[in-house]
């Protein structure tokens, strides 16, 4: 029996002798430099701005989630801007919003399936890359939006508002409603999320100007976009800080949880709420004083324009360069900036007097 | 355990029967067979399953699972479980991730990282021989505490920088084969593990003991230490699947294979690896893991929406727990 045991961890040590053996020793320093010396993976080819708009183009949206309030608007809003043009639209997805694999999966789907442009907003910024960089050598377009890839996995990336404006603002909401003073918190997603985390970072820098010197920022906590989860981080906040005046929260799900929370609770209109959350979500938070204001984007423009650059892209109007420009329908003309980054716009900010204006 | 004398416990390989065998009518046989006429159907129906690029995809992503169900098969057939798998491999990418950032050799990294699934895999041993706890209860203990260090060890950030070639051996191609690079390892582990199960002194006391772990040890089987080396290879193979799904995704984040643990025991289940331990076969299992990847692909580029995948995934293996009981009932003289 002991003979068969080493057998069970021969096989096992089989396993890392071949996977070692793939290959020579290497440190992180030693391939920084073999990729800083390595060509930028991007853009071949030139791009002819008065080049007729492709028909028969299908163009694949790929949110981080299926099922997602959020996802569902902007990808309506893809579908919307591709049945005007008379293209063909479909979305697929992972049910969970941690799945990358699943996401890699559904790449290498699109791709058997002859789409003509990926529309994806990535889980995760490296792990789709490499079947992206496939997609992008087998002819099909890759636009990012709402969450990026890494620059090189991708044409172009379809920004729903510069992270500094956002993370900025929210601070300065937020420092508007306390008088610059008190004790703030940040409920977040999953501590890995990308887009968070820029804003975050933002934030963060927004606290140092000598107007914040009396706002703290005492915890940033992660509700994982999970509604429960945020739900409970909320009151462990508030159990934590009782001094806590303000929290912001930089992610739909958390400020709807952390809402609902402050609602029932005995914080409601002592402890104010900011963040991105879309109106419906907010609109009863905000005619009953639980929130005064938050922002966002309008995640169906947001949809509509990644849809018109995949089909700029596709019809060889682009090709992700900085400084060439299109035009995304009604929408009207988008400029590329740096690598590839293409932004819709500064956030709405909604409060009591605008906030039945918007239905999404 | 009524039927627990045909799964003689031995020590020694008398020529005994076989414990998963009854009479014809095998599930994983029928597991086997629904993989080839799923394929067949797939090859001649599917748009764009057919083709080496889809294949290879389809087996590179299907190896993690494929990797672990190999102890877990063991494990299972000798009446334990170890749902912390998921949480070694993020663990074992974690470390990697952390330790490439602070610019140490990626070889020498990747022995730490089985040395840590080793460590991990003991861990759970101990627990579970020692002191004697049900390893379910055990293993959804560390899955939470894996987890939990490897988000402390790497916290938010992704690492994605790992040199080329090691990435072109996770997620590469056997000169533009249908072959993943990195199958050829998986083979040689999958070999070793069906002539260890199946063809070794030490295979059938993992059947005994998970028939009745009180008959093998009045048998002279060494109990505990078959489930100690069952667990500690489980755990090194899972923390060597981290550091191959950390070059497959070219991402090591502390939440990489999230719920991998479901996929394994669900594919190792529906391969017919009997819950209650004692029996089952590699092959079956393996067969379960085939199965469940290539439905999964086909599904999808069928446009089968993934709330409905889920739904055909769980249907199908509640019929996996339910097929191996009808069958024997309807076979009870081969028993």
């Amino acid at each position: 029996m002991r003979k068969a045991t080493s057998f069970a961890a021969l096989a096992a040590g089989g396993l890392l002798a071949v996977s070692m053996s793939a290959c020579g020793g290497a440190t992180k320093s030693s391939t920084d430099k073999a990729a800083s010396s390595a060509p930028a993976a991007t853009q071949s080819g030139s791009a002819d701005p008065s080049a007729p708009i492709k028909k028969g183009l299908t163009v694949g949206f790929l949110p981080k989630q299926v099922n997602n309030p959020y996802f569902n608007i902007s990808d309506a809003g893809g579908n919307t801007a591709l049945t005007s043009l008379g293209e063909s639209y479909k979305e697929v997805g992972t049910t969970s919003a941690t799945d990358t694999a699943g996401q890699v999966s559904y790449v290498n789907t699109l791709m058997q399936q002859h789409v003509s442009a990926i529309a994806v907003s990535a889980q995760d910024p490296g792990a789709l890359c490499t079947s992206l960089k496939q997609a992008m050598s087998a002819g099909i377009k890759v636009v990012t939006y709402d969450s990026d890839t890494d620059p090189g996995c991708r044409q172009a990336f379809v920004s729903q508002a510069s992270s500094e404006d956002l993370g900025r603002s929210e601070v300065d909401l937020l420092g508007k409603e306390l008088n610059y003073t008190g004790q703030i918190a940040i409920l977040s997603a999953a501590q890995t999320a990308t887009n968070q985390n820029a804003w975050i970072g933002f934030m963060q820098d927004e606290l140092k100007k000598p107007q914040f010197a009396n706002m703290k920022l005492v915890k940033i906590a992660y509700g994982n976009d999970d509604a429960q989860m945020s739900f409970q981080q909320t009151q462990g906040l508030l159990q934590q800080y009782p001094d806590l005046k303000g929290i912001i929260s930089p992610t739909t799900v958390g400020i709807k949880a952390a809402a609902q929370y402050l609602d029932g609770s005995q914080y409601k209109g002592k402890v104010l709420l900011t963040g991105l959350g879309t109106p419906n979500d907010m609109r009863s938070y905000v005619q009953d004083g639980t929130v005064k204001a938050f922002e966002l984007w309008d995640p169906g423009k947001l949809g509509q324009l990644a849809a018109y650059t995949a089909v700029a892209l596709a019809s060889g109007q682009i090709t992700g360069a900085q400084g060439q420009s299109f035009t995304a329908g009604p929408m009207g003309n988008f400029t590329i900036g740096a690598q590839g980054v293409i932004t819709l716009g500064a956030p709405t900010v909604f409060d009591s007097s605008n906030i039945s204006q918007f239905n999404f | 355990m009524a039927d627990s004398t045909d799964t003689a416990p031995a020590t020694a390989g008398a020529g005994l029967r076989r414990p998963a065998l009854f009479g014809t009518l095998r599930w994983d046989a029928v597991v086997g067979a629904l993989l080839v006429v799923l394929l067949g159907i797939s090859f001649s129906t599917v748009d764009g399953f057919g083709n080496a690029l889809n294949i290879s995809f389809l087996i590179g992503n299907t190896l993690p699972v494929a990797a672990i169900a190999l102890p877990m098969t063991m494990l299972v057939a000798s009446g334990e479980i170890d749902l912390s798998v998921g949480s070694t491999v993020g663990l074992s990418g974690a470390v990697m991730g952390a330790l490439w950032n602070h610019g140490m050799n990626i070889n020498a990294i990747i022995v730490i990282c089985a040395l840590l699934g080793l460590v991990c895999g003991l861990i759970n041993a101990l627990l579970v021989t020692k002191l004697g706890l049900p390893s379910l209860a055990v293993t959804i203990g560390t899955m939470a505490l894996y987890r939990g260090v490897a988000q402390i060890v790497l916290g938010s950030n992704s690492v994605t920088d790992f040199p080329q070639n090691y990435l072109d051996f996770g997620s590469g191609r056997l000169g533009g084969s249908f072959l993943p690079t990195a199958v050829l390892p998986w083979l040689v582990l999958a070999a070793l593990a069906v002539v260890v199960l199946h063809a070794t002194g030490f295979g059938r006391s993992v059947f005994a003991v998970g028939a009745s772990a009180e008959a093998a040890w009045f048998a002279g089987v060494r109990v505990k230490r078959v489930k100690l080396s069952l667990f500690v290879t489980t755990g090194l193979v899972s923390s060597l699947t981290g550091v191959f799904w950390v070059l497959h995704y070219a991402s090591a984040t502390y939440s990489n294979a999230t719920g991998l643990e479901l996929s394994v025991v669900a594919a190792v289940l529906l391969g017919g690896v009997d819950f209650d331990g004692g029996r089952g076969t590699l092959g079956g299992a393996i067969a379960g893991v085939f199965l469940l990847g290539t439905l999964q692909n086909v599904m999808s580029l069928a446009d089968v929406s993934a709330q409905s995948q889920t739904v055909v995934t769980g249907v199908l293996l509640t019929v996996s727990v339910l097929g191996p009981r009808v069958a024997r009932q309807l076979l009870p003289s081969t028993r």
